[in-house]
């Protein structure tokens, strides 16, 4: 809990609000329950311009934003309710981060089920996204491990949901992008660990055929699996990339000086963005000359190196990092196209490729299978993520272009990382849009909960 | 909602007759806009607007609505039944004005406060209660016409270039009370556009169409920007212009 809880009835002047891209700002009046009996009062009160709730802003968009409305600043419910040790069970508020939770499990042999690319995410946040992580095709999304969660509805009920439990406000819930109620804890398996170190095996794939034939034979073989990819690399090096796979590392496997305080976990963030960048600091020179870098510094071929478990988060490393990219911000591209559509994968990396729409780690992987969640974005196939300067010239239409490849594929983009997508094919990248709405609408019949993110893709 | 890239969804243009409104409106369709409100007198030619938006293959919702810029008593509840009728309006564009016959306006009063009352206080009058809707709504942009005709009064055409002085000036003032609300205001400068506007007049130099303008509009939208001329380099052009000695700037063919 925050220690000094602001008056939640007073009314704040509107913060402006914008995702971890920084891109279309918009104005919300910004509300901090200070804990979880607060927050049915907050959402009784909320105007016609609804409410949602926001952890630590790191969707891409505007999934967290809505403007002339409420933003539910959730990361001040935070804490750990139970914890059950035998059984690997915690029960967490949806405002604490998985970097909290690490630094409190960890220690004692327990890891979160899923993380992504960031440590600094809130549960209420993973269950609203479905986060997936490294170890998607080995055991699922978040929600897969999820046992029961809270949800503060729009008609003040608190429901406790579940797979087993009111399953259909539950699976509406994961990936549900906030819209289906506050999120005020959430009850989810941890994964026993002996150590906070992995063992993992490194090796560079010369183009993309190479690459998905080394996933394709070995994934299976490892609980963590990603490959960096070099979306700048073209003709015969398209798709050259480094991949990495992994597992928790187990004590004997640890080097004599290492055995002696296996769970230590003291990830540190240790350089700090500069409050302001010039736009054009991230370009396509710069990110060329750091992707060959990346790619050369790798090993060719490394097996059973030890890591700390702080290297599945390179970018934590840097706070603020989004700010590199300038007053105009960035976004991120996300999607998948199912096993059999590889090449649709090929050709909007030739197109990404041929545009010199940069990326630092553009990210390639295999998704395992999906889950019951109408609205989950991962399902079978090859996922491809990439960050891109808002900037960017003829960028609009690019995305556009690749919205169509990705459509006629099968496949669909991550909402929590969109931001521009046509509204018009967000019912064919979901084919189970309308089984969710009308859960929605059973849960929320007058939509309290709204955000830029439904308004613009009219969900 | 406006998208990362600065596409929009929906857009009402007060003004809706104008060939830069229409050309913008185009260019938005063309991209994500699907609802589209088009406001002035011209009922007929709105109407014949509105076919041909409607024609288009991505189809867009277009409503015509009345405005008269010089009956400033209706505009606030032009304001309310536009903004209530289609909530979360992303962009609304200042797109009337009347250029007149400046010979007359600079001798006869009458005509001079035709220009002044239609370019600067009709704009003022609509634009205050718009600026409200957009506060409560947390978002959208509001493009405004002026003009490079009111960086300097020029002797061939002041009337008509104070109104959009005034109006510049103006917008200016509310694109700062406007920061921090989520709304943000683009004046938007264009030099002689060879439109209906000024059929039978002899383009200056750096003329533009009002599809010249309309791309102008649009970077500036994406771009966040709060100024924009077009084309973009009468910024350079009036730059200098601006600081002439007045004895010859008053005898430049301008």
């Amino acid at each position: 809990m925050s220690p000094d809880p602001p008056d939640p009835a007073a009314d704040p002047q509107p913060s402006l609000l914008t995702g971890w891209g920084r891109t279309a700002p918009t104005a919300a009046r910004l509300l901090h329950p200070a804990g979880d009996d607060d927050i049915a009062g907050t959402v009784a009160r909320t105007g016609e311009r609804g409410t949602i709730s926001r952890g630590l802003g790191r969707s891409y968009g505007d999934a967290a934003q809505n403007a002339g409305g409420d933003v539910l600043d959730i990361t001040g419910v935070r804490g750990i309710r139970r914890l059950d040790l035998d059984q690997g069970i915690v029960t967490a508020y949806a405002g604490t981060s998985l970097d909290e939770l690490m630094h409190r499990l960890v220690p004692m042999g327990w890891f979160v089920p899923v993380t992504p690319g960031t440590r600094f995410v809130t549960v209420g946040g993973a269950i609203a996204a479905d986060i997936h992580g490294k170890n998607h095709h080995y055991e699922g999304s978040f929600c897969n491990h999820v046992i029961s969660l809270t949800l503060q509805t729009a008609s003040g009920e608190r429901l406790v949901v579940g797979p087993h439990d009111h399953a259909d406000a539950f699976w509406a819930t994961a990936g549900g992008m906030g819209l289906t109620g506050v999120v005020i804890d959430a009850t989810f398996r941890l994964i026993p660990i002996e150590t906070s170190y992995v063992r993992a095996d490194t090796e560079r794939a010369a183009d993309l055929e190479d690459l998905m034939s080394r996933m394709e034979a070995h994934d299976d073989q490892y609980r963590y699996s990603v490959a960096w990819i070099d979306c700048l690399a073209k003709g015969k090096a398209l798709g050259r990339s480094v991949l990495t796979r992994s597992d928790h590392a187990t004590i004997a496997e640890l080097p004599g000086p290492k055995q002696r305080n296996p769970l230590a976990f003291h990830p540190r963030v240790p350089f700090k963005a500069p409050p302001w960048a010039p736009r054009g600091l991230v370009n396509p020179w710069s990110i060329r000359a750091f992707n060959e870098v990346w790619f050369r510094k790798a090993p060719r071929d490394q097996r059973g190196a030890i890591h700390s478990i702080a290297s599945f988060w390179p970018l934590d490393l840097v706070e603020g990092w989004n700010r590199l990219y300038g007053s105009t911000g960035f976004l991120q591209y996300q999607f998948v196209v199912p096993f059999g559509e590889e090449a649709a994968m090929r050709h909007a990396i030739e197109r990404l490729s041929s545009a010199g729409a940069a990326s630092f780690l553009a990210v390639l992987k295999r998704f395992g299978p999906s889950n019951p969640a109408p609205l989950s974005f991962p399902a079978p196939g090859w996922t491809l993520a990439l960050d891109i300067p808002a900037g960017s010239p003829r960028l609009a239409a690019l995305l556009d272009d690749l919205d169509d490849v990705v459509v006629e594929a099968g496949g669909r983009v991550y909402l929590a990382k969109d931001s521009r997508l046509r509204p018009e094919l967000l019912p064919r990248m979901y084919p189970r849009l309308d089984e969710w709405r009308e859960i929605r609408a059973k849960l929320d019949p007058d939509r309290v909960f709204q955000s830029d993110l439904a308004r613009r893709l009219n969900l | 909602m406006k998208d990362a890239l600065g596409a929009v969804q929906s857009v009402l243009v007060v003004g809706g007759g104008s060939d830069i409104g229409l050309a913008t409106v185009r260019k938005l369709v063309d991209r994500r806009c699907r609802t589209v409100v088009l406001a002035g007198r011209d009922r007929e030619g709105l109407e014949a607007a509105a076919k041909e938006l409607r024609a288009r293959p991505e189809a867009p919702v277009v409503d015509v609505v009345h405005f008269d810029a010089n009956d400033v008593a209706s505009h606030q509840r032009f304001v309310d039944e536009v903004f209530d009728a289609h909530p979360d309006l992303d962009l609304t564009l200042i797109a009337f004005g009347v250029l007149g016959q400046q010979p007359e306006a600079e001798r006869d009063a009458g005509k001079a406060l035709q220009i002044v009352t239609t370019n600067y206080v009709g704009a003022v009058s609509v634009m205050i209660p718009i600026a409200n809707r957009l506060r409560e709504q947390g978002h959208g942009t509001l493009v405004v016409l002026s003009s490079v005709a009111g960086e300097r009064a020029r002797r061939s055409n002041f009337v008509y270039g104070s109104s959009k002085a005034g109006l510049d000036a103006f917008s200016q003032g509310l694109a700062d009370s406007l920061v921090g609300s989520g709304a943000n205001v683009l004046v938007v400068r264009p030099g002689f556009v060879r439109s209906k506007m000024t059929e039978g007049l002899k383009p200056a130099p750096m003329s533009t169409t009002p599809d010249g303008v309309a791309d102008a509009i649009t970077a500036g939208i994406a771009s966040g920007a709060t100024t924009v001329w077009a084309p973009g380099a009468l910024r350079w052009f009036m730059a200098v212009l601006r600081h002439l000695p007045r004895v010859v700037f008053r005898r430049l063919p301008i």
